[in-house]
């Protein structure tokens, strides 16, 4: 034997020794590692499947943590399993069992650990804006409202030749800073898309979310936020050109009809129920993107277009010849839209719900941005309450605000009448008609409680 | 010898002729180029016929029918539309460019306060022009100016709060601001941070090559808009409330980062190109490793992916649309972002807008290519094939 091969037996001999004692260590560490790493693919996983929908998101990250606290109970319940707990509550075992069970919850416990710290951050945004100071406080502490809004809707929000966010909603924002702050400029929007948007609002980057966003169950409850009220009914609607379709004048009426529809979305499941339940037939055109839609329905390719109805509007204005499509009058969706702000702060909540009550309110009573100087002085005691003129009102400190909060927000933006006129009604382009939204006296459904 | 009568060698040399008049001047270009071969001609009527039907109906749209300046959508729209214009009018609506021009270019950015971007575009203009002319003397200077105190005066100049400017926050900045901006920091960073990814990655230390190795591949390995979708979406729930990354902070490192990673194997490229002996070469001169990279190794390889250079350049500089992910608006985002405004809506406003911010782009990358092209000759010496 050779020295250099001695050399080697001793060598391999060292190697086998230390494998038979490290490799259990190594094997049980992998494990451990694998568990971590599945954990966070399966967390990376989650956040993408559900960014449109973060609570979900923390639901998942959550269960990933207890999955954790869970195992590491039960390494610790099966290291004491082997031989059984020892009359002092430790568990007596020896060798390789004890090794690998001590290492796998050790790493069980690091991966709890990293989880609870990742639940623990995650949940931290959302709670501890609500811990610690209120909205109001943090809003009147940095002088302005910070307003979510789209990142462009005719109507709702979309910016002016100079750049200022115009629309109900942006002026909604308006509302809410005038009676905040007396003054309906201080506010600064932030676009915000369809997926950022709930985000936004729970980890505090915006204080209202102001953004055309449909009033369900599941965003009222599970997502953390709370809906103030609908500041627009809206629905899914259709137009026809009324030149392929002379005589037609009711959905009813569509049987047989190519109807263009943008892809993956709730109007193409909405579009197809209503359909079948009037047991009809339809040749459905379907486009990823919006523009391609439009530029089909534009060029003839379907006889209806179909979206929310407030949407129909504006795309008419962008058609060869608007004067030739017609919006039918049925809705087959409802897509009540408002403003929304975040869950567990009820001052503020009651402030933003209680400006769109001042709003309509101002309408019924027929206070306008013209003359609600003079209706300070009117002899009705409704107007004189709501305008905050009794002697001894607490109406607006209650609140949260000043008395003549309802006079800052209807100078600021008008009533909600004025305030539908000028963004999407006959005064503006859309020419939208009041329809459902008129107020409940006209026969709308725009009804607040009274204010006193 | 010199007895001999050698007469049949010519003693002057025969003066030169003109060219035949077959092979120059229009005529023979024309014969050359166009008519060469009957599929020469054929493909010439072609073309031409294309030409001819579609150039002026796009020349029309563009400029003659084209409306240039009015309030609001009804200078857009045919009377059917709900505006002036005659029926079956069609032309291109630049009074919505000109109308959205002061956001284009700058986004929400102060109206008061545009006069400071407007001061950085000034001093950009004038460290890069000269940057650029090689004959202009003081380049070390030049360079420091540009890349060193330029980025900082802007800084300051842009986003304000210090000397007693406002400060103007960057969820303001938008349009050609935003992608001018966004794609100059990532230059600036991205070439020299390239160079070091590009050095590390032949390295023989084994640490730094294995954390540049995987420094490239993972960022290469992700697409830059699921990064910016990361950074907006999923960042701010593990931030503590208040504490909000700049969201044009976040794009300026992602973007950044990015540009660097694809530089990096831009430059490997040109390293790997140059002959071992040059390595050889620098080393028998009792060159260092830095002397060597400088001297010798790195401007024969950077001249080489001069195109790859600006390649990367261009691509980035049109990848900076992808920030409307993020609700950041770019030149592209902002004009799309500008269709929403009802005042502006017609069938021609889409289409104008487009186009203009088309052109834009073209410009700046039409510009960055030409001038690459130049800086090759210009550097050429003599390994063309």
């Amino acid at each position: 034997m050779t020295r250099s091969e001695s050399a080697g037996r001793i060598f391999a001999g060292i190697v086998r020794i230390c494998a038979r004692r490290t490799l259990p260590i190594l094997f049980a560490w992998l494990a451990n590692f694998l568990t971590l790493l599945a954990a966070i693919q399966a967390f990376a996983a989650a956040g993408f499947q559900t960014l449109s929908n973060s609570v979900i998101f923390l639901d998942l990250t959550g269960i990933i943590a207890f999955d954790a606290i869970r195992e590491w109970e039960a390494a610790r319940r099966l290291r004491c399993g082997f031989l059984g707990m020892g009359r002092n509550g430790s568990c007596v075992h020896t060798g390789k069992v004890r090794v690998y069970l001590k290492n796998r919850e050790k790493g069980l416990w690091v991966m709890k650990h990293i989880a609870i710290g990742i639940l623990g951050a995650a949940t931290l945004g959302l709670m501890a804006s609500a811990a610690s100071a209120t909205t109001l406080d943090t809003v009147k502490a940095k002088g302005f409202i910070q307003c979510g809004v789209s990142t462009g809707l005719a109507g709702f929000s979309a910016p002016d030749d100079k750049g200022d966010w115009q629309g109900i909603d942006a002026d909604f924002c308006r509302a809410v800073a005038a009676a905040v702050f007396g003054d309906g400029t201080k506010v600064k929007f932030t676009p915000l898309s369809a997926k950022e948007r709930f985000t936004a609002l729970q980890s505090g980057e915006v204080d209202i979310l102001s953004r055309n966003t449909t009033w369900t169950i599941n965003r009222d409850t599970a997502l953390g936020l709370n809906f103030v009220g609908t500041t627009y009914y809206d629905g899914q609607g259709f137009m026809i050109n009324a030149k392929k379709l002379p005589g037609v004048n009711s959905a009813l009426q569509l049987s047989g009809a190519a109807v263009c529809v943008q892809s993956g979305t709730t109007t193409e499941l909405n579009l197809a129920d209503y359909f079948k339940a009037n047991k009809m037939e339809y040749n459905p055109v379907v486009f990823e993107k919006l523009e391609e839609v439009n530029a089909a329905y534009d060029a003839g390719r379907c006889d209806v277009y179909t979206t929310d109805q407030s949407g129909l509007y504006g795309i008419r204005l962008t058609l060869g010849s608007p004067a030739d499509h017609v919006v039918l009058p049925e809705i087959i969706s409802k897509e009540p839209l408002g403003p929304a702000v975040r869950q567990g702060d009820d001052q503020w909540y009651h402030i933003v719900k209680w400006t769109y009550f001042a709003l309509l309110d101002a309408e019924e009573l027929g206070i306008t941005k013209a003359n609600v100087d003079e209706m300070k002085s009117s002899a009705s005691p409704e107007i004189k309450r709501v305008l905050g003129q009794e002697a001894d009102t607490k109406i607006g400190t209650d609140l949260g605000v000043s008395n003549d909060w309802v006079v800052n927000i209807v100078k600021a933006v008008g009533n909600y009448g004025e305030m539908f006129d000028r963004n999407v009604g006959s005064g503006s382009p859309l020419k939208i008609a009041r329809g459902i939204n008129a107020l409940w006296t006209k026969g709308g459904l725009q009804y607040a409680p009274p204010i006193r | 010898m010199q007895e001999h009568d050698m007469s049949w060698v010519r003693t002057e040399m025969a003066l030169a002729q003109p060219a035949p008049a077959g092979v120059v001047g229009f005529g023979a270009w024309v014969r050359k180029n166009l008519i060469a071969s009957a599929g020469d001609t054929i493909l010439t009527i072609v073309g031409i016929a294309l030409v001819v039907m579609i150039l002026p109906q796009i020349i029309n749209w563009a400029f003659i029918d084209a409306v240039w300046t009015g309030p609001n959508r009804t200078v857009c729209a045919t009377v059917a539309q709900g505006g002036i214009q005659p029926d079956g009018w069609s032309g291109a609506c630049w009074a919505f460019v000109n109308a959205k021009f002061g956001q284009i270019m700058f986004g929400t950015y102060p109206v008061e306060e545009r006069w400071r971007p407007i001061l950085v575009g000034i001093l950009l203009v004038v460290l890069l022009l000269p940057m650029l002319i090689p004959s202009v003397p003081r380049k070390g200077l030049n360079a420091l100016l540009l890349i060193v105190v330029f980025p900082i005066v802007s800084f300051f100049l842009l986003v304000g709060g210090a000397f007693g400017l406002e400060h103007v926050e960057t969820a303001r900045w938008g349009g050609l601001l935003v992608t001018l901006s966004l794609s100059f920091v990532a230059i600036v960073v991205s070439l020299p941070l390239g160079i070091v990814l590009a050095l590390g990655r032949r390295s023989r230390m084994p640490v730094v090559k294995m954390l540049c190795v995987i420094f490239i591949e993972a960022v290469r390995g992700i697409p830059l808009i699921t990064v910016l979708f990361m950074a907006s979406v999923m960042l701010p729930l593990f931030l503590p409330p208040g504490v909000t990354f700049d969201k044009y902070l976040r794009a300026l490192i992602g973007v950044s980062l990015f540009a660097a990673a694809y530089m990096a194997e831009v430059v490997r490229g040109g390293l790997q190109a140059i002959p071992k002996g040059q390595y050889e070469g620098a080393d028998s001169l009792g060159l260092g490793y830095w002397q060597k990279m400088y001297l010798i190794v790195m401007p024969q390889a950077l001249k080489l992916v001069i195109p790859g250079i600006v390649n990367t350049f261009i691509g980035m500089f049109k990848d900076t649309s992808l920030v409307t992910i993020i609700s950041m608006f770019d030149l592209l985002g902002i004009v799309k972002q500008n269709f929403s405004d009802a005042n502006w809506a017609t069938a021609q406003t889409a289409r104008s807008g487009l186009i203009f911010a088309a052109f834009v782009f073209w410009l700046f990358c039409f510009g960055m290519s030409r001038y690459s092209m130049y800086t090759e000759r210009r550097l050429d010496t003599g390994h063309k094939r």
